[in-house]
């Protein structure tokens, strides 16, 4: 079978790919919590700042990995 | 070669290999965009606008040239102008037979399987390099889709772990958003892989036909006319294929696609990353299934995905009996003459596919319509029990209410 598979690179995507590909998900999922989660907002109405700055936080680790893997795509990186 | 002399010949490859980067544009827009067009956060046109004008980006970004479509799976000594015509034939025909039954299946396999067929119809079964085949064909397409419904289906189950109890509308505006961005991601991946298998083989023909040297790079017009065949492709879009993804696997909200979405791009570009390309069709299938397994209670309908797995295991064979019947054809009618002839079949043929597919057209009007799975029992049942059972409990609430206040 290894001649078949090959198990070394097999496992890295699915170790990466976990990391990556739900992590990313979960993370963004995080910041969705932090901005309109339950008791997200205050008795004024408004989202208190540490939320925010939690979930902006969230999402700018989302973008920047986007933007890192089209930086990867165009530097030939496959 | 005999090529050398014979401009129109090569000129008739250029165009077979272009209506091949059309055809994987028009069946793989599905991979990116279909989960976007099902959760609505895109409307159908404005999704594959999107979806063609970044394959075609992606076609532009990376340039490192991607010959390698047929290496190690056929013995490049016996590549010629006919054989690589007759593999686009057999990549094409089954593009369009899956397209027309609107099944997801990998258009690098189709292509790779049409090579083969012809190769062995060529030079017999030692042209084939059978561990090659196996190794970097066949088993990485039973490999891909598993790696994917893992990946996808965790993503999911966490997403829905931690919004569970977040309002809907508040989670629809923002994974909406998280959505189109990681649609485009996989699109401008499958941009920069698929546009460069085409360019790979019109550089290889361009090489055995003596239009430019051996050690050429990829000529712009080549990547220009790639990078615009598959765009326009996209554009056209791929109705069938979108619809089977986006509504016959799963039934997706946008916390799903999104989860699925990045799962796809996650693995299709860590995949090539570590040396182990897997499909973009099979990995946007396996994630789409993992995030109907991720969420409790989801229908997933196993039969639809059955039909899929059993398509691209049969494609790589399928694809080869047509490659290898176009060479047979070649051969049998001889010198460039045949070449001829298996174009203007390539084109009847191709023809007569459009026309039967006007019977039932799918497009971006009815491309969202609820499934209805014909002759297909398993998934009726699946169906009757999961998703209609919310209508039929709607309407029979319409009806008692009237009675109770009458009462």
């Amino acid at each position: 079978m290894s001649e078949f598979v090959e198990w070394g690179a097999l496992g890295q995507v699915v170790l990466f790919g976990l990391l990556v590909g739900a992590g990313l998900p979960a993370m963004f999922a995080l910041g969705v919590r932090s901005l309109a989660g339950p008791g997200a907002r205050g008795d004024d109405g408004q989202v208190p700042l540490v939320r925010r700055v939690v979930a902006y936080a969230c999402f700018s680790t989302v973008v920047l990995a986007v933007l890192g893997a089209v930086a990867y795509i165009a530097a030939g990186g496959h | 070669m005999e090529a050398v002399t014979e401009p129109l010949l090569l000129a008739v490859v250029v165009l077979t290999a272009l209506a091949f980067d059309f055809t994987n544009g028009f069946h793989d827009t599905g991979n990116a965009m279909a989960t976007s067009i099902a959760t609505r956060a895109l409307k159908p046109k404005q999704a594959v606008l999107l979806s063609a004008s970044l394959n075609l980006v992606g076609a532009f970004l990376s340039l490192t040239v991607a010959a390698t479509i047929a290496k190690g799976i056929v013995d490049a000594g016996i590549i010629t102008l006919d054989v690589v015509l007759a593999g686009l034939v057999g990549g094409i025909v089954w593009n369009l037979v899956t397209w027309l039954f609107g099944i997801p299946s990998s258009s690098s396999h189709a292509l790779i399987g049409g090579v083969v067929g012809a190769a062995l119809a060529a030079a017999g079964t030692s042209g084939v390099l059978w561990s090659g085949l196996a190794a970097k064909v066949l088993i990485p397409a039973l490999v891909a889709p598993l790696v994917a419904i893992l990946v996808g289906s965790i993503g999911t189950r966490l997403v829905m772990h931690f919004t569970r109890d977040v309002p809907e509308d508040q989670n629809e505006r923002m994974f909406r958003w998280g959505q189109i961005g990681s649609a485009s991601l996989v699109s401008l991946a499958h941009g920069t892989n698929d546009a460069q298998k085409s360019m790979g083989i019109i550089l290889l023909a361009l090489i055995a036909a003596d239009a430019v040297p051996e050690d050429s790079g990829v000529p712009f017009w080549v990547v220009l006319s790639c990078a615009l065949a598959m765009a326009i492709g996209t554009y056209l879009g791929g109705w069938r294929v979108i619809r089977t993804l986006g509504k016959g696997l799963v039934e997706l909200e946008s916390r799903q696609g999104m989860a699925a979405e990045t799962s796809s791009a996650a693995v299709i570009l860590l995949s090539s990353h570590f040396g182990y390309s897997l499909s973009t069709t099979h990995v946007a299938t396996g994630s789409i299934l993992g995030s109907g397994v991720g969420k409790k209670g989801a229908a997933v309908r196993w039969s639809v995905a059955g039909r899929m797995f059993m398509a691209w295991l049969i494609t790589v064979p399928a694809a080869g009996l047509v490659g290898a019947a176009a060479y047979g054809l070649d051969v049998l009618v001889g010198g460039t003459a045949g070449s001829y002839v298996v174009f203007a079949v390539l084109v009847a043929v191709s023809f007569g596919i459009w026309l039967w597919s006007r019977r039932e057209p799918v497009g971006h009007h009815n491309v969202n319509d609820e499934w209805e799975p014909e002759a297909d029992n398993e998934s009726i049942v699946a169906e009757s029990v999961v998703d209609h059972d919310m209508e039929l409990l709607t309407v029979a609430a319409d009806h008692e209410q009237p009675r109770e206040e009458q009462r």
